[in-house]
């Protein structure tokens, strides 16, 4: 946010203001960064109207008792509705379920990918661009259609239960109606959308140096070695980029339960996502003050676990550029 | 960055052949590989299978993987399931049954009916069917009419190639004015538009949605369609990646001769940049082919404006408990955006890498 008012100047400077500026801007220079502003005027538009001042607009809203019907005056009330949202059960509770869920998902959607990516890689494997293909095309199965059909295959009697009879577990839990197995089955749902995630780790793999590879053989380092040493401090910022935008997609998880569920938050309450509560407050209630104050919450949590990261970024990602 | 159509990386180097335990090692990283690839497409396969079945077939436990249908036969009229009949002799014959008893029932011999019924002592309850090969195609034609296909499909598509171009035109000037020109702030407004990637929809959306409904618009295509025109950041990168890489020798000749940078653009850049337009265009097509959130808060309630997935979703509440109809719905859906990924899978790899790996 603190970069809005920079961006106003950006905007709305008049050539005078520039040459306060930069008094070494010549008329050429002029004309090029008014072409240049020019172009990238969809985007400044777009993103005032669809990003910035929606996202003020938002704040805003968190100290009024807005919605949209409107029964009641519309008036300032100060803190209210964080008062409200601190003693909101409903709230922490759905706050749980997403940080539960997301405990679970993010090791297994940065692990899943690296993996497959290194099997890929491996110089053993015959076939590897025909199985990467296949590994990414679920990826374009639209969501819909995806969620519906894992629906079936972790059915009573889908596939997967199918397998685990097979196996030798003579009764299987019906995954999409048990408080247990819910949550692992939409891991295994998300699982297969890793096919982009596959694929930025494989051209990861593919851009590390074969010299490093080469160089720690020569210092006698095995398979292990070389995975630990080399490997993953050279794939560390794909790591890092792959889990920051993880984090903030997974708190902001539910639109899969939405569809199987239809909102209602079953098995036992598990499925009851931040975001389903959101949405819920927003377009059931319609109560666009409150809605508000959730996102912001939901904002605030993301930016302070992203800085977190970041923080920790410092001592645990390597940038082959940086000194 | 190179073009699109740049052959795949180089591979480390190939595996010293010859050894026996590098034969080894192949034959188990192939085989395990080849195992998760199998398991990761087996639900297409599930849904595939499970849309050319019969209620009747999905129910019954014993019933074979492939779509089947119990074998009948006609016998005086009517139809009659045949069953395996283990004889008193020790011979399993193939037998109709046309009167069912709790403690013995009738059979007749569909290789000779003429012969009349033959009585079996026990309950046919115990006994097994015979399963032929009967894809139930009518399932598609049945999903085709009840959620009437032909119209979400239009709209589906309408929505997919209006939001695409708008993409592509909005993307492409934006992508250019950061790629060629220098201007005060720009690095800055590159970084903005890249943060963009980070920030929850959910911080944006209350006001939007009340701006379309002031508007007057939800309801109509309009707020799925107008945010296209305004530029997004992944494509922007993309393409401004691209134009990169393009040398400015010819546009600093066309600016000689006098061109406008808008006609650079077109004449000079674009017949160079066509790779990554049709990279974005694809791309966008098939996003915008399953986008969900978007239609279901903005077309709630307008059935006839709708799009193919939440027509879907809308029928999967309806239907069910018929699971043959839902997978047959779900391959519908997806048939179009897994051909053209079919036909255009190294742009869809090339563009994941450049957005995902170089940013």
């Amino acid at each position: 946010m603190e970069e809005l008012p920079v961006l106003a100047t950006a905007r709305l400077t008049s050539p005078r203001a520039w040459r306060l500026r930069r008094p070494h801007l010549t008329p050429l220079a002029r004309r090029e960064a008014r072409q240049g502003y020019l172009f990238i005027l969809p985007w400044i538009v777009g993103f005032l109207a669809f990003t910035a001042v929606p996202m003020f607009a938002t704040l805003v809203f968190t100290f009024f008792n807005l919605t949209l019907a409107q029964e009641e005056p519309l008036s300032f009330i100060g803190l209210d509705n964080y008062a409200r949202l601190a003693g909101d059960a409903r709230v922490w509770t759905s706050l749980a379920n997403t940080l539960k869920f997301a405990s679970i998902w993010l090791p297994v959607s940065i692990l899943v990918p690296f993996v497959l990516a290194l099997g890929l890689n491996s110089r053993y494997l015959l076939g590897s661009s025909v199985m990467r293909t296949l590994l990414f095309m679920p990826y374009v199965v639209p969501f819909v259609a995806g969620v519906l059909i894992w629906n079936g295959m972790l059915g009573e009697d889908g596939w997967i239960n199918k397998v685990l009879e097979l196996a030798g577990w003579s009764n299987p839990p019906a995954w999409m109606f048990d408080t247990t197995f819910i949550y692992p089955g939409l891991v295994l749902m998300g699982i297969w959308g890793v096919g982009a995630g596959v694929i930025i780790n494989l051209a990861g793999l593919r851009g590390i140096p074969t010299e490093l590879y080469e160089a720690a053989r020569i210092d006698g380092a095995g398979w292990w070695a070389q995975l630990r040493n080399v490997t993953v401090p050279m794939m560390s910022p794909i790591i890092f980029y792959t889990l920051i935008l993880g984090v903030v997609e997974v708190l902001q998880y539910f639109l899969v339960p939405l569809v199987l569920k239809n909102g209602t938050g079953e098995p036992g309450g598990t499925t009851l996502f931040y975001n389903l509560n959101l949405y819920q407050t927003f377009f059931t209630f319609q109560d666009l003050s409150y809605g508000a104050t959730m996102a912001w919450l939901l904002f605030g949590i993301t930016l302070v676990i992203t800085l977190i990261l970041f923080a920790l970024s410092r001592r645990y990602v390597y940038y082959a550029g940086e000194r | 960055m190179t073009a699109f159509a740049a052959a795949t990386p180089s591979r480390p180097l190939q595996a010293p052949r010859r050894r026996p335990e590098v034969l080894i090692r192949r034959a188990i990283m192939t085989v395990v590989m080849s195992g998760i690839v199998f398991a990761f497409l087996s639900p297409i396969g599930y849904s595939a299978l499970m849309s050319l079945k019969t209620e009747a077939q999905y129910s019954d436990p014993d019933a074979p993987i492939l779509p089947s249908e119990a074998r009948t036969f006609e016998y005086q009229g009517e139809s009659y399931d045949v069953y395996y009949v283990p004889m008193p002799d020790g011979s399993t014959r193939e037998l109709a049954l046309v009167r069912k008893g709790r403690q013995d029932s009738d059979f007749v011999d569909p290789a000779d009916p003429a012969a009349g019924p033959i009585t079996w002592q026990g309950s046919w309850r115990t006994l097994s069917q015979p399963w032929e090969i009967a894809p139930q195609w009518g399932n598609y034609a049945e999903v085709w009419d009840k959620i009437d296909f032909p119209r979400l499909l239009f709209n589906t598509i309408a929505l997919a190639i209006i939001g695409t171009i708008g993409t592509v035109l909005s993307c492409t000037l934006v992508a250019y004015g950061f790629a060629r020109f220098r201007f005060p702030g720009r690095g800055l407004l590159f970084t903005l538009l890249l943060a963009t990637i980070f920030l929850p929809a959910a911080v944006t959306l209350i006001p939007t949605y009340t701006l379309f409904v002031k508007l007057g618009w939800v309801g109509t295509w309009l707020p799925l369609l107008a945010p296209a025109f305004f530029a997004n950041a992944y494509d922007v990168f993309l393409i401004r990646q691209y134009l990169l890489t393009i040398p400015r020798d010819l546009d600093e000749a066309a600016a000689i001769d006098g061109a406008s940078a808008f006609r650079t653009l077109r004449s000079v850049i674009l017949p160079q940049a066509w790779p990554v337009i049709v990279a974005v265009s694809i791309f966008t097509f098939v996003y915008s082919w399953n986008d969900f959130f978007g239609p279901l808060i903005y077309l709630a309630g307008h059935d006839d404006i709708q799009p193919l997935q939440v027509g879907l979703s809308h029928f999967n509440g309806i239907y069910h408990t018929r699971a043959e109809l839902i997978q047959a719905g779900n391959i519908m859906t997806m048939l179009i955006p897994v051909i053209l990924f079919a036909m255009f899978q190294r742009v869809f790899t090339r563009g994941i890498v450049i957005t995902g790996v170089e940013k």
